[in-house]
């Protein structure tokens, strides 16, 4: 396993199981990236890793506080807990839901933002509220980019619009679509700028 | 915030500078947009010069959240996995670091009298915080937490009636004085203070998840030091010893529910 040059960042909550694995199945099995998912879900439903490793190659595990966060993974936010990035490690938190959310999106974003800094992509799927939609401004502001679902393709629209809404500079497209524009856009990211920047560490200051 | 803390530290002596920085980050962000301040130096200032900004500030870093047989499935594994282990020793000492308002502590209590094992048991239950120690000294816990308390008993394995372990008063359940009798409830840094007798268990759950991966680090040094051999660690249901320097140095018991035996 190596570390992470690149990171994906996904939000979802309603409708988003299905739009996960849609976008797991069609991901360049060689993109040079690790993904992060913060999904709102109920406690009990830890089974989600099962049902997202049926749509890809890539391991697909729960997160555990300080582990190194891996190329061509998928780590993903346990129920109950914030998940946040802390240099190139994960690092959980059980501080408050943040607007009702723990795992919140907007943690893990603004979290990403901070640590990867332009080497992120932050993704907006379907949801029913508006997380995500700060973290993704934070991304973009921070030299990284933005893609969100295609409202008019999602199950619950209210997220994705939301983060629209915001101004931000993010590329619309259906899911399907999503996993080769992660391709294009990770692989196509000037070279020079890579060796210049790594994670900052946690003894980073703001 | 290097500064912010560092002045913190030199000036109340609490000591934030190996916590996580990603939470911290946020959580200092947080009060400086409720204190209505725009830079991480405006607040310095303030809580230089305001300790009840200060009293504030703590209260946001703290967090002291905790509940009986939380994560019934560690209690459970506990009582299959651990308590035949004890069964072999004498004398059993238990380090519950980190115990908070002592929910967690009473409930290794119950458990280990439902295994007959409490009479020679002692459990050394420390925080940093003295505020939660005199709670938990107190045995009470809020009346209305025990329907859930309960569940969590029977989910854990428990097998009598959660009610004969307290009495229902106005001011809350008050829990049978005598499960504190084996308990000492005492104040211990895990950042500074240094390890205290050898133990054939050591509970620390969700504590270490606020600490950076150095401060992890001196804490596992400080519970491998602590443990005799054989003996065993329990962390949080999401915190791992495979990204520490004492990875080696254990076997897993139990992957799910974070029991460690101290193997070399
Ligand atoms: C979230 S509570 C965990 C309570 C209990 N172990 C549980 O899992 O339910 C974390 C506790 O760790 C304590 N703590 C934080 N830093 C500490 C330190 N440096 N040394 C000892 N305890 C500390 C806090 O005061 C708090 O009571």
């Amino acid at each position: 396993m190596s570390a992470a040059d690149h990171l994906v960042v996904v939000g979802c909550s309603w409708g988003g199981l299905d739009a996960l694995s849609r976008l797991l199945a069609h991901v360049p099995q060689d993109l040079p990236a690790a993904i992060v998912v913060a999904q709102h879900r109920m406690h009990d439903a830890s089974y989600l890793a099962e049902l997202l490793a049926r749509h890809t190659d890539w391991p697909v595990c729960e997160a555990e506080d300080k582990e190194p966060i891996s190329v061509g993974h998928v780590h993903l936010a346990p129920p109950g807990y914030h998940l946040l990035i802390d240099g190139h490690r994960l690092a959980l938190s059980t501080e408050g839901p943040v607007r009702h959310s723990r795992p919140s999106i907007d943690v893990l974003f603004e979290s990403a933002a901070e640590a990867f800094t332009h080497r992120v992509v932050g993704v907006v799927l379907t949801g029913a509220n508006s997380d995500g939609a700060r973290g993704l401004v934070r991304i973009v502001r921070r030299g990284g980019r933005a893609v969100v679902q295609d409202p008019a393709t999602a199950a619950r629209r209210d997220m994705p619009e939301a983060a629209l809404a915001t101004g931000v500079d993010a590329t619309v497209a259906p899911l399907e679509e999503i996993g080769p524009l992660l391709g294009q856009m990770i692989t196509s990211h000037p070279q020079g700028e890579r060796s210049s920047s790594h994670p900052q560490g946690e003894r980073s200051s703001t | 915030m290097d500064l912010l803390l560092e002045a913190v530290y030199r000036h109340y002596g609490f000591d934030f500078r190996q916590y996580a920085r990603p939470s911290l980050r946020r959580r200092l962000t947080r009060r400086l947009s409720l204190e209505g301040l725009q830079t991480l130096s405006g607040l310095q200032e303030r809580l230089l010069h305001e300790p009840e900004c200060m009293e504030r500030l703590l209260l946001d870093l703290s967090i002291n959240v905790t509940a009986m047989f939380r994560d019934p499935s560690f209690f459970r594994v506990f009582r299959t996995k651990v308590v035949p282990l004890l069964r072999t020793y004498p004398f059993i000492r238990i380090w519950n670091a980190g115990c908070s308002t002592g929910e967690e502590t009473y409930s290794l209590a119950i458990l280990l009298r439902e295994e007959g094992l409490y009479d020679r048991t002692r459990i050394y239950a420390t925080d940093i915080n003295e505020a939660v120690l005199v709670q938990a000294r107190q045995a009470l816990f809020p009346l209305e937490k025990m329907k859930e308390y309960t569940e969590n008993y029977l989910a854990s394995g428990g097998s009598r009636a959660f009610s004969e372990y307290y009495v229902a008063a106005y001011e809350g359940a008050q829990f049978d004085r005598s499960l504190g009798d084996n308990i000492v409830f005492a104040r211990h840094n895990l950042a500074t203070d240094r390890s205290f007798n050898e133990f054939q268990v050591v509970v620390c759950r969700n504590v270490m998840i606020y600490f950076d991966m150095s401060l992890q680090n001196r804490v596992h040094d400080l519970f491998y030091e602590s443990l005799q051999r054989l003996g065993v660690l329990a962390l949080g249901p999401k915190e791992s010893i495979a990204f520490t320097s004492h990875a080696d140095h254990y076997d897993v018991l139990d992957p799910q529910n974070k029991l460690f035996r101290k193997a070399r």
